[in-house]
């Protein structure tokens, strides 16, 4: 179908809406104050909400007693895990097919073992939310701590200590063989080897964790909530033993995502509260819960040994992964293999063995994070090819340029890039933008400089069969109506569709207006992770929009007497197109048209869907065959002064290019690339979540730090356009892309700049002070 | 608890309510007074989502207590303009891309107008430092920093032509 859409583009390529920087439909409703997000939504009679936390990371719960609690009076519900029907259900990963081998509990309440510090233990509904605070104090809880573990590596031994039930600590691993690697490094000429570390980061979206929910007039559970994914109806009725159907989801706009509002978070609690009350309830978590207690993205330890023929050639990549999944699997499996995918980079390797591993620990659980498994192995992998660049006296420039996969290349697992891959191109226009290093401002001061190329999928594995829906229709006026079920985190999501319907139906922007997050009234689109929405709910927008077009042009050939293809529609009219015939009289306007579909029956409405090419599931002992449709390339460049006496660095310049494939609104791609290089720096430079024995010593801003508007300079962004993405017109996916390389290439300029290496993001002050000696 | 009469001049209409001691304007703003523009981001003074301008200066409404407001007059975002009669910051920030998720925005926005308020012509340094209390998770700040260097320019020579004139 897409090559179909790309072999006979109906929509002249002249566009008047895509590839505009247009202001954002959503940016007004902002600006003014008139969006209601999540916690901004009240209903008469609200009860508030809370949620008791383990305060240890490992042990038996011994008895709860909440009976002071619910005698408190203004407590309306007091709920543990004996008061959920289902308290246990498994997630199976993928929304439309079941695919064997992972399948992730999902506990809504602690029962009898805590698994890490934070887990929720009981629910309070009361008529304020002081009450609700008051009662939590009254729940007594007896604890039998337990030793627990806190290192994966530790976690993976022999008579380790199990964090859960009877399952093993290691949730799965998977396995990418290409040659032979013994031969591989045979052939090498230098060898590199380390062991690099991530640390565990949160999120940090401004809004946290927040929604209100009520019992509707016809017995559904409603749910308005800050998610990602309105489709955890489905597990929340679940949980209750309700028919599907009964449970209701809507997104608001939601501030910030990031992959932490992915998996659950308040929805179940809000649901089993007003299922038991019948009253609306509404729970936010404070800042401290949020970092606490919420998901955060892996730690890993990554081993890698890489090696390079004398002209650069890399020739073999041994490595080993493990991460820290926490307490429970939530989408670790899921991670690790786009890690393990993704290991080698954009990479042409002769010889290639990956393992990986994702382990259970008593540390705060770990799922889905902007990048999904891209970053981690992306600080190991252009570590290691700037040290065997300095070893072969090349810049990092040329060593990456000889090994750059192409268009027609294959990656480690086998898999074809048939689609465009633009990074050698991202690389020469960063470094080209960089410029000549500047010049030290002090005697103290050295400058460094440094790159790193990456690439990341967007859509969901090939082999989950991804779908989404988008419904378009035009009404008598001639305005334009998209209902669309995604999740709007502040991307664009629900924008740039309004962009795409605008261009195909001819219409300014303005007359379009977008109904998103609404499991009961839009059209499933599915989740707004994995960087997918534009290319899947996009490109089913666009052929819902199509259909509908198809019928205003046919209705419109008959009045005029020509072919449907001799005719265009902009700004709201119909006309012949201009290489045919300039006739000013045969000209139809939209409305006039549509009122002739109308009048005839003609359908001018169209609910279309979107299938990703699908695949079959790979083999994981050899990690081949093909698990995502495209990928996004790109690189980022940094230049920093390091004060070698304080280790504190100044970024001074930052560029990120990306080959975008078609900016549909060049603005929202600008942000996602800023934003991005901004979101990926704070990972290389400031950020982790730092836990002793699983508990968490940095629960806020002040102690996990984000990059501020001081802490890094202009990103310099630069978009090539290849047209060579499967999204709409084209286009390819930014927003978990546009992170991925840039604690890299921090990293190495810092390394270039002080000499030394630190093999252990975040690289601070005093991780560079220590590795020159001065501590 | 014990609870005391308040009256704040918010964007214009004085208010009034009962609050504990320890309640505080963010409280105040957002439970009785219905702001909802005011966001809460941490209520640690940490993240400045709920920035407003009390008696001429931006603060933290999670850090200021609702007693201390009390007489004053305070603006949120509703108050800095609205559809009919935008601020230059406000066009400003939707025209150059500066807002993703929106939720920063009204603290970021106010924090700007105070700014500007101080001084209407600021460096990208200054703009810079005079937001650098504000976080902002999805833009990278870049489009925040432009259209307030925008709306600056246009808040100086928009005050230029009514001196002229």
């Amino acid at each position: 179908m897409l090559d179909k859409l790309k072999e006979k583009p109906t929509v002249r390529p002249d566009y008047r809406v895509i590839g505009k920087p247009v202001a954002r439909h959503d940016a007004w409703g902002k600006v003014f104050a008139d969006t209601k997000y999540a916690n901004d939504y009240t209903l008469p009679g609200t009860l508030y909400a809370k949620v008791l936390r383990s305060q240890y990371a490992a042990a038996k719960v011994l008895s709860i007693d909440t009976r002071e609690a619910a005698k408190l009076s203004g407590v309306e519900a007091v709920m543990t895990a004996k008061d959920v029907p289902h308290n246990e259900t498994v997630t199976r990963f993928g929304q439309t097919h079941k695919v064997g081998g992972f399948e992730g509990l999902y506990r809504v309440l602690a029962e009898k073992k805590i698994r890490f510090r934070g887990e929720a233990i009981a629910l309070v509904a009361a008529k304020s939310l002081a009450i609700a605070e008051k009662a939590l104090g009254l729940i007594k809880i007896e604890y039998e701590p337990l030793e627990g573990v806190f290192d994966p590596v530790e976690a993976m031994k022999p008579g380790a200590y199990r964090v859960g039930e009877d399952e093993s600590n290691v949730i799965c691993s998977y396995k990418v063989r290409k040659g032979d690697i013994a031969e591989g490094f045979d052939l090498a000429d230098v060898i590199v080897e380390n062991t690099y570390r991530v640390p565990m980061v949160d999120h940090a979206y401004l809004e946290p964790e927040s929604g209100v929910a009520w019992l509707d007039d016809d017995g559904v559970i409603t749910i308005r909530a800050a998610t990602q994914v309105i489709e955890h109806f489905r597990g929340i009725a679940d949980v209750l033993g309700l028919p599907h159907n009964k449970v209701r989801v809507i997104a608001p706009m939601v501030g910030g995502g990031f992959g932490g509002k992915e998996d659950i978070t308040v929805e179940t609690y809000l649901a089993l509260l007003v299922w038991k009350t019948k009253k609306p309830v509404s729970l936010t978590y404070t800042r401290e819960e949020s970092i606490i207690a919420h998901s955060k993205r892996h730690p890993y330890v990554m081993k890698y040994k890489t090696g390079a023929t004398k002209d650069g050639k890399l020739v073999a990549m041994e490595a080993e992964l493990i991460s820290d999944a926490g307490g429970y699997v939530f989408l670790s499996p899921w991670v690790l293999l786009y890690s393990t995918v993704k290991a080698t980079g954009p990479y042409d390797i002769t010889h290639v063995k990956i393992d990986t591993h994702t382990v259970l620990t008593n540390n705060t659980f770990s799922s889905a994070n902007r990048g999904f498994g891209a970053p981690q192995p992306c600080f190991a992998y252009e570590s290691q090819l700037d040290q065997i660049a300095k070893h072969l006296n090349m810049t990092p420039l040329e060593i990456r340029k000889k090994n750059y996969l192409h268009t027609g290349d294959s990656l480690a697992t086998g898999r074809v890039l048939e689609h465009a891959v633009e990074t050698e191109q991202t690389a020469e226009k960063a470094m080209e933008a960089l410029g000549e290093p500047s010049k030290p401002r002090s005697p103290r001061e050295k400058i460094g400089q440094g790159m790193a190329s990456s690439m990341m999928s967007y859509g969901r594995m090939t082999f989950l069969h991804d779908t989404s829906r988008s419904y378009v229709s035009l009404d008598l006026d001639g305005s334009v109506t998209v209902k669309c079920g995604v999740q709007d985190i502040g991307g664009g999501q629900a924008s740039s569709l309004a962009q795409i319907a605008a261009e195909v139906l001819g219409v300014p922007l303005e007359d379009v207006t977008v109904y998103i997050g609404d499991s009961a009234l839009t059209p499933l689109a599915g989740t707004t992770t994995a960087t997918r929405q534009l290319y899947m709910s996009g490109n089913a927008t666009y052929k819902a929009a199509m259909a509908v077009r198809d019928n205003l042009l046919s209705k419109a050939a008959d009045i005029l007497d020509t072919a449907p293809e001799n005719l265009d529609i902009k700004d709201r009219e119909i006309c012949i197109k201009p290489d045919i015939s300039d006739d000013p009289d045969r000209v139809l306007a939209l409305d006039d048209v549509v009122r002739a579909c109308a009048a005839d029956g003609l359908q001018l409405y169209n609910v279309a869907q979107f299938n990703a090419p699908a695949r079959e599931l790979i083999d994981f002992t050899t990690g081949q065959g093909q698990v995502f449709a495209d990928f996004t390339f790109g690189t980022h460049a940094m230049e920093v002064a390091v004060d070698m006496d304080t280790g504190k660095v100044n970024v001074l310049k930052i560029v990120s290019c990306f080959d975008v494939g078609k900016a549909i609104n060049p603005l929202s791609a600008e942000g996602q690339l800023e934003g991005g290089a901004l979101y990926g720096l704070g990972y290389g430079m400031l950020e982790e979540v730092i836990l002793d024995k699983g508990n968490t010593l940095t629960p806020s801003f002040a102690e996990y730090l984000i990059p501020t508007s001081v802490d890094a300079p202009d990103v310099k962004t630069i978009m090539i356009e290849s047209g060579g993405g499967v999204g709409p017109f084209g286009a390819k996916g930014l927003g978990e892309p546009s992170c991925v390389s840039a604690a890299a290439a921090f990293a190495n300029a810092v390394a270039d700049a002080i000499g030394v290496r630190i093999y252990d993001l975040p690289v601070t002050a005093e991780k560079i002070i220590r590795a020159l000696g001065k501590i | 608890m014990k609870t005391y009469p308040v009256e704040i001049k918010v964007n214009g209409e004085w208010q009034k309510a009962e609050v504990t001691a320890r309640d505080t304007l963010l409280d105040l703003l957002r439970d009785h007074f219905g702001a909802f523009e005011v966001k809460n981001g941490c209520a640690q003074g940490d993240c400045g989502a709920c920035t407003v301008i009390l008696a001429n200066k931006a603060v933290n409404a999670c850090l200021t207590l609702a007693l201390q407001a009390n007489g004053k007059s305070v603006t949120t975002l509703k108050g800095v303009g609205t559809p009919d009669h935008p601020h230059p910051l406000q066009q400003s920030f939707v025209e150059h891309g500066a807002i993703q998720c929106g939720f920063c925005t009204p603290g970021m926005v106010v924090s700007a107008k105070a700014l500007l308020d101080n001084n209407p012509a600021p460096t990208r340094n200054e703009i810079r430092e005079g937001i650098s209390g504000n976080l902002c998770r999805c833009t990278g700040y870049n489009k925040i920093v432009e259209a307030i260097e925008d709306a600056s320019l246009s808040v100086k020579n928009k005050s230029r032509r009514e001196e002229d004139a």
